[in-house]
């Protein structure tokens, strides 16, 4: 029996909303993830940072259930993940929310049945209802004028902001952000930190984050974890990330060109791979 | 109101399918000599029935009067026998009339053809017609022709 | 010689593990079929997409078929004088083989290929994979409807081609070459039989080669490599798979329908 189905969510804002434990995960053979143990506060904003490459994305899969773990548990709500059904698997995603890189709304479906589009899969609710709360959740992203357009006519960031409004469609314990901040301009990327943090805590949301935008993240999170080469380099409050004496924290922290991480992929000498390149 | 669109096109186009496929059974196909196969039946003995098809055409003086139903072996007396099924508006067909089997065209389909008697009674449904004329096999005649010819008695008139 | 003989051993694993996963990829989409009782309005709006808007190349394809056949049957059967058979020739080659054989290879063609491209689409930008999120099934949701429209639209469409095929070649043949109308028609329903022809050619055959149609163009969008290469090479072996498919396909069914064994 969880914690959370004996006490309502609300009343043990302490206890984690995740835990990881021992992750192991293997893509065509070469490992993502190395026994990694996380846990991801209720209530806060929890962001998981590495380079380009570590599989961010892809613990929001595990996380998700969309993809499973080669080895570990990963439990939400005290449930395995991994371990459910499909139909309580669908069950728990109905109180998780997911913001994908590309937005990923429906491209024949206009802004607002997008937003409605979650309302009408999984409740009966009459029409009027339905539209006071898509448009609702679309006054909470600004975007209440932009309802009538089709996907194919917003901007990156505007895409985003409707998704964000569909992910919370049916008021979710727990939203994932996958890279939120990626290629956006200074002013969406303002509003989306800011969305981001007034609807956590509107709503006493679980968010979790996945990034490498180093500036926006630590203005909004309230815990970091470091993912690098698999492994959980370093976790804290972004203060003690900011501090940390590790060379590797120090230099992704304070985005140095090189340091530990190198700046070269794994190669050869460069001196024997030119010779090899000229005699060949 | 687009909802509406949508689901006249698609009623319009299963209404075409229906149409199309009411076409193919009542204007193309057999449903309509299927629908009403009342006609009485009549049997007619042959030596040979030759490339005679069930489902062939049975006329009289070239008008079509019924089709053939079914062609089986008599096991006794090695005689194919035919049954024929005849529309009902022809009933007054004279019982001693013949039958025999025809070709349409150089290369077209066999078909029965009936010649009239002159009797009073008339066929009904289980009649044996006697007077029978089997269908003509091509290689047999030109068997025959050959055999008088290499006899030195050319087939003249 | 033995790695030939290895990369022969893997194409043809290869191949028997894609012939599995389609045969499951087939069932899972069979059993989300009931969810349709539930959002008959699915159904319809892909009825229209892939019936409605498949009208206009079907009924200029079929009545171009029919109109050659009865100029082509006139050129050969007048030499024997047998030009009455004119629509038996017609109708028989249009119901037996013809009709179904290329309204499937249209279908493909125009419905099959935008499938796949579709669901390529949607797998390439996630949308699937955000529905799963939303707790939708995308068999359900996106799959099935598909799948049934499908199945429903490629018999009704070789009914309508195969009727304006023959109606093109009552034109030609009738009106233009001056075949007698009543033989014509009258000679076609002496030879033609409803179940024996209709029902297998039009009903039967088509029936499987739009479940063979359908299949191959959703299996192949939902397996595509979400890059727009991966939809692109999708989107022509749904055509190239399909119409292989289905030419075997007819050869199986032809010969058990009507040949003399």
């Amino acid at each position: 029996m969880s914690l959370s189905a004996i006490f309502p969510p609300e009343l043990t804002p302490d206890i984690t909303a995740v835990t990881v434990r021992g992750l192991s995960f293997y893509r065509d053979g070469r490992p993502i993830f190395d026994r990694v143990d996380l846990d991801i506060p209720r209530g806060k904003v929890t962001a998981i940072m590495g380079p380009s490459g570590t599989g961010k994305t892809t613990l929001l899969q595990l996380i998700s259930g969309q993809l499973r773990p080669d080895a570990g548990r990963i439990e939400v709500d005290g449930v395995c993940v991994h371990e459910l059904q499909r139909r309580d698997l669908y069950q728990l995603r109905q109180r998780m929310g997911m913001l994908f890189q590309s937005g990923a709304l429906f491209t024949d479906l206009s802004v607002f049945e997008n937003v409605a589009f979650p309302l009408r899969e999984h409740t009966r609710l009459p029409e009027t209802l339905i539209r006071t709360l898509v448009l609702m959740k679309l006054e909470a992203v600004g975007l209440r004028g932009a309802r009538d357009l089709m996907p194919a006519q917003l901007s990156g960031g505007m895409a985003r902001r409707v998704a964000l409004a569909r992910a919370i469609a049916l008021d979710p314990l727990m939203i994932l952000y996958d890279e939120p901040f990626a290629g956006q301009d200074p002013i969406s990327m303002a509003v989306l930190v800011k969305l981001i943090r007034t609807l956590n805590d509107a709503l006493g949301l679980t968010s979790i984050i996945v990034s490498h935008d180093v500036k926006e993240t630590v203005a909004i999170a309230d815990y970091l974890y470091l993912i690098s080469a698999g492994r959980v380099v370093e976790h804290g409050t972004p203060r003690d990330l900011d501090c940390s004496a590790s060379p590797w924290v120090d230099q992704f922290m304070h985005a140095r060109p090189d340091g530990p991480m190198s700046f070269h992929y794994p190669a050869p000498p460069y001196f024997s791979d030119l010779l090899a390149e000229a005699s060949a | 109101m687009r909802q509406k669109n949508l689901e006249l096109m698609v009623g319009v186009f299963i209404a075409l399918g229906l149409a199309a496929f009411l076409l193919l059974a009542l204007k193309v196909s057999d449903l309509t000599s299927i629908g009403n196969d009342q006609g009485y039946r009549i049997t007619a003995r042959f030596e040979n029935v030759g490339g005679l098809k069930v489902r062939a055409p049975v006329t009289l003086g070239g008008v079509r009067i019924g089709r053939v139903i079914s062609i089986d072996l008599d096991r006794q007396s090695y005689e194919a026998v035919a049954t024929l099924s005849i529309d009902p508006r022809y009933d007054r067909l004279p019982a001693d009339s013949g039958a025999s089997i025809l070709t349409s065209g150089l290369l077209g389909e066999q078909y029965v053809s009936l010649e009239p008697g002159g009797m009073d009674s008339y066929l009904k449904n289980g009649s044996v017609i006697k007077l029978t004329q089997s269908a003509l096999v091509l290689e047999k005649l030109i068997g025959r022709m050959l055999t008088s010819a290499a006899s030195g008695d050319a087939p003249r008139k | 010689m033995m790695a030939w003989l290895a990369g022969m051993g893997g194409f043809v694993l290869d191949r028997l593990v894609r012939l599995g996963r389609a045969n499951l990829f087939l069932l899972r989409l069979l059993g989300a079929l009931r969810f349709l009782f539930q959002r008959p309005g699915l159904l319809i709006k892909q009825l229209y997409v892939v019936g409605v808007l498949s009208l206009p190349i079907i009924l200029v394809s079929g009545l171009f078929v029919g109109m050659v056949l009865g100029l082509q049957g006139y050129a050969n059967l007048v030499d024997f004088g047998a030009t009455s058979s004119l629509g038996t020739v017609v109708a028989l080659s249009l119901i037996r083989e013809l009709g179904p054989v290329l309204t499937a290879l249209l279908y493909a063609g125009r419905a099959g290929s935008a499938l796949t491209a579709e669901i390529g689409l949607m797998k390439a930008t996630e949308q699937l994979a955000s529905m799963q999120m939303m707790a939708v099934d995308p068999f359900q949701r996106v799959l099935a409807p598909r799948f049934l429209a499908g199945c429903i639209a490629v018999p009704i469409l070789t009914g309508i081609f195969t009727a304006v095929g023959i109606l093109g070649g009552y034109v030609v043949s009738v009106i233009q070459l001056g075949v007698d109308g009543g033989a014509f028609w009258a000679q076609m329903q002496a030879k033609v039989q409803l179940f024996a022809d209709v029902g297998n050619g039009v009903l039967i055959k088509s029936a499987v080669f739009g479940l063979l149609a359908n299949w191959v163009a959703l299996f192949e969008g939902y397996e595509a490599l979400p890059t727009s290469e991966g939809v692109s090479r999708a989107t022509t072996r749904t055509v190239v798979t399909t119409s292989l498919a289905v030419l075997g396909w007819d050869f199986l069914l032809t010969a058990l329908m009507f040949g003399d064994w």
